[in-house]
């Protein structure tokens, strides 16, 4: 096949870097190699968007043990114990195919995981879908929570935590974010840099098919009317056959056999090779006559670019290829000798022991192309919302059309969808600030969740980046744990406009500061550009996902209202910051303004005092304030409570919807009991820290002074009726 | 007491259930499918999962396997069975207990605390329960759905063959507490020689306060008497 303009077009490459393979190869590549300069080079893979932004943000800290560049992140959580996570986007896919789209982030995001050694203890997911009335939402939502559901029940690894929206921005362009936490031991991590000469590269798990070919170069680009044209780029997920690979992986890894083990996800066998040499500093010679195939008369072309699921590389030890053998087919599993390594620093790719194609390693990996491209600071408005214009509503009224929303409504419809028991260790199920999980056999346990604010991050995108980040460490904060570090899904549109290039630099600045000033560094993570249809792009949404520790587990501790008649504190000062608010958009459908600040001196002080408050075991509950402002805040303790509040009109603040619905940051809610709010009041006063005692709880009934009075039984049927209804 | 866990490729509440046994001082071996004989055993397990990845039918793969004839023959010897969720479904495609299980009702895959109750608590598996007795319990099927001809349904009744059946919080039993959509609310049932229970919720998952409750623990306490 001759390698005309429209062949180079057809895999993503601009002509310029058409002319770079050219002159790294001295000569013009075949199409298996353009093939895989293709894969290689494509955003998805080489990250040269987003690099030199990256490069900013804070990666290390005393419980790093392995930062981002690696298949997930690693972090020490004490003893021999290490913590090993990582998000990705599979948002391209599951547009195209939800349900397969979505099943495969979860697969590929588990793989990412026990490939480094680590049993996965939890799944999280962030999902984004358009308007509830676009026609497509219903079936989007249908497919993708059937998928993550459907792959993460079967392997038997609990889904506990997570995050729906519905926003009209992804009317054409859905976001799945799957993410993955491993427990291992600290000395038993496995890395992808092969070393030595001469090692057998060994294929194992499931045969390679034609589905998935360029995968990762369509995950490169935007979607126009023709995206449905795409579905064979989709892949097909076999949750079973993961299963087993992952015994078969963890089964292996128990003794020295392996040096080095590397997945085989976007651009499968290609990048998986080249990732395992490069970073060796190694060549790698590839028989592809023996790499197990499902399908006839597949070419090399095929077998490079496909990916098809449930796949690994590893390097093994000499002599250990017997005892491998051995337990891969113990499991059912495909194990083939493939190749080996050299000392060409090149990718050789044989057939037959006839050459296919050879291009020098570094050409793919460092020399990959990277770019400083242009982008423009985000205009920031400067409409002021003009408070008395706003039509008047009862705050009661203002409540239930809030928690009747799509957004707002209780999750159960989706939660009980996911297995979250299974392996036994799951404290705290979803549902609530975060999810806990037990570390198998110990005293101690983590916890986990999953953030992300669209409109702030469109409004503001630097203080978008920046709040995200403290919201999450709030929710680590008030189940009692230390966060220790996160994992980012950085999902924007398109990156060669300036304004989305903008967007992304300004959100990585804000993220790097608040990760900086909380010492909250990022281990891993991922970025998805191009997200949009017909040059129509996503508002930036960063997904934080954040894992922190509890040292000793007595009680998980959630949300809801324990007792009656005891003190409800809000630790920080409410200001009444209405812009950008739950309260004007769903009440008002007026997205306008700034998004709340961030001051991140009080953010820290307000958290480290009420971690310590709760370690001290001084409050029954504990939710922090976010979207929907200190309202919905306390209807989210009360409803499945036995207790409501009874709340005393503030003395501060005059206007009371500014108060209760205002999303001012650094907010918790306590729920204290009478005989503890001393101890209470005196770490906060001795710490100087902002606290109102703002009133009771009180049997059945949500009150608010001679404002509202309302059943909590009620207000629970309320949030329970959209996705019932939907 | 001892007991043998079956593991087939895709069971994943093998570790689970194998963790509430020694819990409960039970001498406990995990049996590999592909073996051809059974170490002696009084009491064995087939865990929950998707074995064989649930394809064909749920539990039919795992029903043809090496290892399913020697739980087989164990049970014809009158050695105690106990299928929980996939087991359950493998049991039923056995033969060893009778009915089917079908899709939810919903259509959907359920994970959630339910109630069930203690029908008949004369028997190894549940002596230690209260006659009527409340408990709340996890499941997590998407076959979970009880179904039999209707001479069964009379040998379930008239020999006190169903074990537990869905019911609300106050132990009411009716369609608003059937989760799934089950035939009069069976959650699970004996065989007429009460050696063999199958049951769709997973008590190995109440064994732990801190996770949990602890309404499982005397399923496993029952059969140690």
């Amino acid at each position: 096949m001759k390698i005309t303009n429209k062949v180079i077009e057809q895999h993503g490459l601009k002509p310029e870097e058409y002319s770079n393979i050219k002159k790294i190869l001295k000569r013009e590549p075949n199409l298996l190699e353009l093939g895989i300069f293709s894969a290689m080079w494509n955003e998805h893979c080489s990250y040269k968007s987003s690099r030199k932004h990256l490069k900013n943000l804070p990666t290390t800290g005393k419980q790093v043990i392995q930062g981002p560049g690696e298949n997930a992140g690693v972090v020490d959580i004490g003893d021999d114990d290490a913590i090993v996570f990582k998000i990705e986007s599979h948002n391209h896919p599951s547009f195209i195919e939800p349900y397969q789209g979505a099943a495969t982030g979860v697969g590929g995001i588990l793989r990412d995981v026990f490939t480094m050694g680590a049993r996965p203890i939890a799944l999280l997911n962030s999902i984004h879908f358009g308007s509830p009335d676009h026609f497509k939402t219903k079936s989007l939502l249908n497919g993708v929570v059937s998928g993550i559901g459907g792959y993460g029940n079967c392997i038997g690894i609990p889904t506990v935590a997570g995050e729906t929206k519905f926003n009209k921005t992804y009317n054409e362009n859905i976001l799945v974010n799957a993410m993955a936490v491993g427990h291992a031991k600290k000395n038993k991590i496995f890395y992808s840099k092969a070393k030595g000469l001469n090692k057998s590269v060994v294929y194992v798990g499931s045969k390679t098919g034609r589905d998935g070919i360029h995968g990762a170069s369509m995950a490169s680009a935007e979607f126009d009317d023709n995206s449905e044209e795409k579905k064979p780029t989709v892949q097909v997920g076999d949750p079973f056959t993961e299963k087993l690979l992952m015994e078969a992986c963890l089964e292996l890894m128990k003794d020295n056999s392996i040096i080095s083990i590397q997945d085989m996800g976007a651009a499968g066998l290609t990048s998986s090779s080249v990732e395992m040499a490069s970073k060796g500093e190694l060549g790698i010679e590839l028989h592809l006559d023996k790499v197990p195939c499902r399908e006839e008369n597949m070419t090399p072309y095929e077998m490079m670019l496909s990916e098809s699921q449930e796949r690994m590389l590893i390097i093994l030890e000499d002599g250990k290829e017997n005892h491998a053998k051995k337990i891969f087919k113990k499991w059912d599993l495909d194990f083939v000798i493939i190749g080996k390594t050299t000392d060409t620093n090149k990718l050789t790719l044989k057939y037959n022991d006839e050459i296919q194609g050879e291009i020098p390693l570094d050409a793919l990996a460092s020399k990959a192309p990277v770019y400083d491209r242009k982008w423009i600071k985000k205009k920031i408005t400067k409409n002021k919302i003009d408070f008395k214009k706003i039509k008047k509503i009862k705050i009661e009224d203002a409540l239930i059309k809030i928690l009747s929303s799509a957004n707002h409504s209780n999750k159960k419809w989706i939660t009980s969808q996911y297995d979250q028991m299974v392996m036994c260790d799951t404290a705290q199920r979803s549902g609530s600030d975060a999810a806990i999980i037990r570390i198998h056999n110990k005293e101690k346990a983590i916890a986990v969740t999953v953030d992300s604010s669209t409109n702030y991050c469109k409004a503001h995108p630097l203080t978008g980046g920046k709040q995200i980040v403290c919201e999450n460490w709030r929710n680590l904060i008030s189940v009692g744990a230390q966060p220790i570090a996160i994992t980012n899904c950085l999902n924007f549109g398109n990156p060669e406009d300036p304004k989305i290039m903008g967007e992304f630099a300004e959100c990585l600045i804000g993220i790097k500061e608040s990760c900086e000033f909380l010492n909250y560094p990022v281990v891993s993570g991922n970025v998805s550009f191009y997200n949009g249809t017909n040059k129509k792009n996503i508002s930036p949404t960063p997904v934080i996902g954040g894992v922190g520790l509890i040292q000793k587990l007595k009680k998980p501790i959630d949300h809801k209202f324990k007792k009656n008649n005891s003190f409800i504190i809000v630790v920080g000062k409410t200001f009444g910051h209405i812009e950008q608010s739950v309260f004007l958009e769903e009440v008002h459908s007026i997205i306008d303004g700034q998004p709340p600040e961030i001051n991140l001196i009080n953010e820290k002080n307000n958290g480290e005092n009420v971690l310590e408050i709760i370690k001290k075991n001084l409050v029954n509950a504990v939710h922090d304030v976010s979207s929907g402002g200190l309202i919905l805040a306390l209807a989210e303790m009360s409803m499945g409570s036995e207790y409501g509040v009874k709340i005393n009109k503030p003395k501060h603040l005059t206007n009371l919807l500014k108060y209760f619905f205002g999303e001012d940051q650094g907010r918790y809610i306590l729920e204290i009991d009478k005989n503890n709010l001393e101890k209470v009041e005196k770490i906060l006063k001795n710490n100087n820290i902002f606290y109102e005692n703002i009133g009771l709880t009180q049997k059945e009934y949500f009150e608010i002074e001679k404002e509202m009075r309302i059943d909590i039984k009620e207000l629970y049927k309320i949030n329970n009726q959209w996705y019932n209804n939907y | 007491m001892k007991s043998s866990v079956i593991v087939f490729p895709g069971s994943n509440c093998d570790r689970d259930i194998a963790i509430a046994l020694e819990k409960m001082q039970f001498k406990n071996q995990m049996v590999w499918h592909k073996e051809t004989k059974l170490p002696k055993s009084d009491l064995i397990v087939v865990p929950g999962g998707f074995s064989y990845g649930d394809y064909l039918r749920s539990g039919a793969i795992a029903g043809k396997s090496l290892i399913i004839n020697e739980v087989i023959k164990a049970a014809n010897e009158g050695c105690l069975i106990l299928g929980i969720c996939n087991g359950f479904q493998i049991l039923t495609e056995t033969g060893l207990l009778k009915g089917i299980l079908l899709r939810n009702k919903n259509l959907k895959f359920i994970n959630e605390d339910i109630n069930i109750k203690v029908i008949n608590n004369n028997t190894k598996f549940s002596n230690k329960y209260k006659e009527n007795q409340v408990l709340k319990i996890n499941i997590a099927h998407n076959e979970g759905s009880y179904f039999t001809n209707s001479d069964h349904m009379k040998e379930l009744k008239n020999e006190n063959l169903i074990a537990f059946k869905y019911c609300d919080k106050n132990g009411n039993i009716n369609e608003n507490s059937n989760p799934n959509g089950s035939l009069e609310n069976i959650a699970g049932i004996f065989n007429s020689k009460k050696n063999i229970l199958g049951m769709m919720p997973h008590p190995e998952r109440m064994t732990d306060k801190l996770i949990s409750n602890t309404d499982g623990v005397n399923l496993f306490s029952s059969l140690l008497k």
